[in-house]
């Protein structure tokens, strides 16, 4: 291993000038190549020839897609910035009756996948559902003849994307108010700023970077997301990507058009890191005192603060439950314990494999400060923004061939007929969900990354410490809460994914995503609701576990907390 | 580094060895006899029982993946020579014909088969075989509309129906191959003139599934639908008073009964060229075309078994009796759908 790697470095070491990378930078170069492998698989369209799809997607649909997507984008932005940093900074830097539940309640609706979402509304929101049904017996009218606000729209696809993805807002922005010093606002109210002032002018150009890396979070899974667009038949950029390549039968303007979306999330990611710029804060970390509000006011923080887990979780899951537990043609069989197993499995190996990989990309970014291996970090999480079955071919292809090319030399070499090693087993289907989820993981990580201070490196270091050691004896056991957060958002993540996963499972390996969609696919939304109900109940598992630490991290702020720990040592 | 890796090995020793011990075994099983290996688009609550059956006569054992019918298509062509799949059964003809160009098909020739099997629910070469079919229906408001005034496709695109059809989404295969057929039999000229026609009575932005636009005839949004012919069947079957309602207001029509007949898809399946078990697929195959397994099969999902004769143990489906179906060759829908959705798009038919 180590001659393995000394050549290597020497040669890599040779052929590129700046700083040396080493082996911790050889491997995480290596690892982000796997990553973008798939990536690469679907740029590569852009040099094939195509037919004239092109041409008559621009000249026909292609503008309104742009629009539309763009649209939902501001739209979605508009919301999640809404819900999260407002309900991030009360529950921050108050304390108002139910603030310690709704701290950790915000971000239920992480268990809830938009999709599913926007089954239960629309069963109650359509024409013929119960809320237009009972106003239509109120008041007398007829249908047609009052105007009701359209749920399978474009508002309403933002609506639900909204509140499905504002808890990453939530989570960013209320660790970076808890961040902030109490000198900070002390000298803010010295300065003469009023509450509102200080949020404006003091928190949230200070919690902006967490804020921005949230937003950038959600509108990413709002690009990919095909399940709720394709239900509210809102055509957005995803939608045309499917349309060249299944109606059109043009897989290579397919490929061309997830290019484009590629390139778009990369300017949108450069805007990200410019935006974060040199913006490195430090401060003593004396967090603020938390204010205690009474009478209306604090009436207005809980109701503003229960808004998004009652619309993002309460409602559609007794939408749901009431579908669920009334519908007749609803079983409960041993087949669901099957679904459960499996959803685990995938679920808990993807989530550990994202966290490993999240990790040593993270760290050696940090260790060997070299813009390669910055740059193949940047595009080893633009996986996020791909739609699932896009990536699911990305892989197929090439995985499919190098199977193949396994099975002839098994059979050649020893005789033995084998199976599909990688595409025939879970193995590719993880991999689909390490380059789709990647950029979940690796935020989380780089930010408790971050938080270590760079002189434990160097103290770790001159101790005589490898850095391989290093991080196993001083960084992991510092930024543990964040590992975890990092695993638990990626085992919701997969858990919620479906198009990979319907593509690349193994022979008799049905999820409770696969079941819920295959059910509500075939238009029989009332059985969708029991899958669907497992899945947002197995999910709200790692979300308590989340939601512990999140109490935790406000209870013991200040005293023990692990970040004035680290700033002691 | 090495220490890292060192106290990482026996880890790594385990997952490689679980992998490898993983594949193996798909490929040892994959190397057996009396095995099946299923890819399917089809997930119907009767599909237990009617794989059961096989499994029951033959003994051999039946392995399957249920997913899209696209992304296994992608799914197949991509694991290429080493595929395990034997057998791939899917919906809409379109995609069957699009499997064959793709070469994924092994021709088939069953005497059986020929037999049973009426010649346009099958592809010439023996590539894939229907094994039930669909119609495209219209929906009416009975209160509204009178039937004889919707009595061909054709009917939809009369300006008299401005903002009252329902419909759902243009890129919809069941949408595509109706467009198909009307760019078939009219010409590209008028079919387009068709669309638009369509494309303007629309009441709502097509959004939904099939069964949203019937409930939207019931409550009222629109007087028309464009619908499958079981999903209305699955509201007539079904034990909820809201469906019973709504079947009784909205009525279905066989369209086009005295000129070219009622437009119908299929779905279907074939075995793969690089079957493991080519045998097993076989039988497989014709044990599609029994009788049990077409009854079981087609209501499943209350369509009609493609082989004649078969006992509809489906009292709603069999009530609809008799009807005239368009026999176009069906692989011609599939070459003709790309310029229907082009067609679509070009209209604004969203």
């Amino acid at each position: 291993m180590t001659t393995l790697a000394a050549t290597l470095r020497s040669t890599v070491a040779g052929s590129i000038s700046g700083p040396r990378i080493g082996a911790l930078g050889i491997v995480s170069l290596i690892t982000a190549a796997l990553v973008v492998a798939p990536i690469t698989a679907v740029v590569w369209n852009i040099f094939l020839p195509s037919d004239a799809t092109w041409a008559h997607l621009i000249s026909t649909v292609l503008p309104e897609y742009i629009i539309n997507t763009l649209l939902l984008l501001v739209l979605v932005a508009t919301g999640v910035i809404s819900c999260g940093v407002l309900s991030a900074w009360l529950v921050a830097g108050y304390r108002f009756p139910g603030q310690p539940i709704l701290e950790w309640a915000l971000v239920l609706p992480m268990a809830m996948p938009a999709y599913v979402m926007a089954y239960a509304y629309t069963d109650w929101f359509q024409a013929a559902g119960q809320v237009q049904t009972l106003l239509r017996d109120i008041t007398g009218w007829r249908v047609r003849e009052y105007w009701f606000p359209e749920i399978r729209s474009l508002p309403g696809a933002a609506v639900m994307l909204s509140f499905a993805l504002y808890p990453y807002v939530y989570l960013l922005a209320r660790s970076a108010f808890l961040e902030q010093s109490r000198s900070t606002h002390e000298a803010a109210r010295l300065a003469g700023y009023g509450a509102w002032g200080r949020f404006w002018h003091v928190s949230l150009p200070l919690a902006r970077t967490g804020i921005v890396a949230g937003v950038a979070l959600a509108l990413m899974e709002t690009l990919a997301d095909f399940g709720t667009v394709s239900y509210f038949a809102v055509n957005t950029f995803t939608t045309g990507i499917y349309r060249a390549w299944l109606s059109l039968g043009d897989a290579v303007a397919a490929g061309q058009l997830a290019t484009c979306l590629l390139l778009f999330v990369l300017a949108m990611l450069a805007l990200e890191r410019w935006h974060r710029g040199g913006a490195h804060f430090t401060s003593n970390r004396t967090p603020m005192t938390p204010q205690s509000l009474r009478g209306w006011k604090a009436l207005g923080a809980l109701l503003l603060c229960a808004a998004p887990i009652a619309f993002g979780f309460l409602v559609p899951a007794t939408i749901l439950l009431k579908l669920a537990l009334t519908d007749p043609e609803v079983r409960f069989g041993a087949r669901i314990y099957g679904l459960i197993t499996n959803t685990f499995i995938l679920a808990g190996s993807a989530a550990v494999a994202a966290v490993v990989v999240a990790l040593l990309l993270a760290y050696a970014a940090r260790t060997v400060k070299s813009p390669l291996v910055h740059g193949a970090n940047r595009l080893a999480v633009l996986g996020y923004a791909l739609p699932g079955a896009v990536i699911a071919v990305g892989i197929l292809l090439p995985l499919g061939r190098l199977d193949n090319a396994l099975v002839a030399w098994m059979q050649q070499q020893f005789g033995v007929r084998i199976g599909l090693l990688l595409t025939g087993s879970v193995t590719a289907l993880i991999y689909a969900y390490l380059v789709r989820f990647l950029a979940v993981a690796f935020q989380t990580v780089e930010a408790g990354l971050s938080r270590v201070t760079p002189s434990m490196d160097d103290a770790a270091r001159s101790l005589g410490l490898s850095p391989a050691r290093t991080l196993a004896r001083v960084h992991m056991p510092i930024m543990r809460g964040s590992l975890a957060t990092a695993a638990l958002l990626v085992f919701v993540d997969v858990m919620k994914e479906l198009p990979a996963t319907f593509a690349m499972r193994p022979f008799n390996f049905d999820t409770l995503a696969v079941e819920a969609y295959n059910l509500a696919k075939d238009e029989r939304i009332a059985e969708a609701a029991l899958p669907a109900l497992l899945m947002v109940a197995i999910a709200l598992l790692p979300l308590i576990l989340l939601s512990r630490q999140i109490a935790n991290t406000s209870q013991r702020r200040g005293s023990d907390g692990i970040d004035s720990h680290a700033s002691t040592v | 580094m090495r220490q890292f890796l060192a106290r990482q090995k026996p880890y790594v020793n385990g997952v490689l060895a679980g992998l490898i011990f993983g594949a193996i075994s798909i490929g040892t099983a994959g190397a057996q006899e009396k095995l099946l290996n299923l890819y399917t688009a089809r997930h119907y609550a009767t599909d237990e029982a009617f794989y059961s059956g096989f499994s029951k006569l033959t003994g051999i054992k039946l392995n399957r993946i249920e997913g899209g019918e696209d992304a296994l298509f992608e799914r197949i062509k991509a694991e290429g020579a080493a595929s395990p799949a034997d057998v791939f059964l899917t919906v809409d003809v379109a995609r069957l014909w699009r499997a064959e160009q793709a070469g994924i098909f092994a021709p088939l020739k069953s005497a059986l088969l020929g037999k049973r099997i009426p010649a346009h629910f099958r592809d010439p070469n023996g590539h894939w075989f229907g094994f039930s079919s669909r119609a495209r229906i219209i929906a009416y408001d009975r209160s509204k509309v009178n039937p004889g005034d919707v009595a061909r496709y054709e009917d939809l695109a009369n300006p008299k129906w401005r903002r009252e059809v329902c419909t759902r989404t243009s890129s919809h295969p069941y949408n595509l191959s109706l467009i198909s057929s009307m760019i078939l039999h009219l010409g590209e000229q008028k079919a387009r003139e068709w669309a638009l026609g369509v494309a303007n009575n629309l009441a709502r932005t097509p959004r939904g599934g099939d069964t949203d636009q019937l409930t939207a005839v019931g409550v009222g949004e629109c007087s028309i639908a464009l619908s499958n012919h079981y999903y209305y069947v699955r509201l007539m079957r079904s034990s909820k008073a809201e469906h019973r309602a709504l079947v009784e207001k909205v009525h279905i029509i066989w369209p086009n009964q005295n000129d070219r007949g009622t437009h119908v898809n299929i779905s279907g399946g074939g075995v793969l060229k690089n079957a493991p078990h080519r045998d097993a697929a076989v039988k497989f195959i014709e044990y599609l075309a029994s009788d049990t397994a077409q009854a079981f099969f087609a209501n499943g999902n209350n369509e009609w078994p493609t082989v004649k004769g078969v006992k509809l143990a489906n009292p709603e489906l069999a009530s609809f009796g008799q009807f005239r179906t368009d026999t176009l060759p069906l692989e011609n829908l599939g070459k003709t759908q790309a310029a229907a959705q082009r067609l679509a798009d070009q209209v604004g038919w969203k």
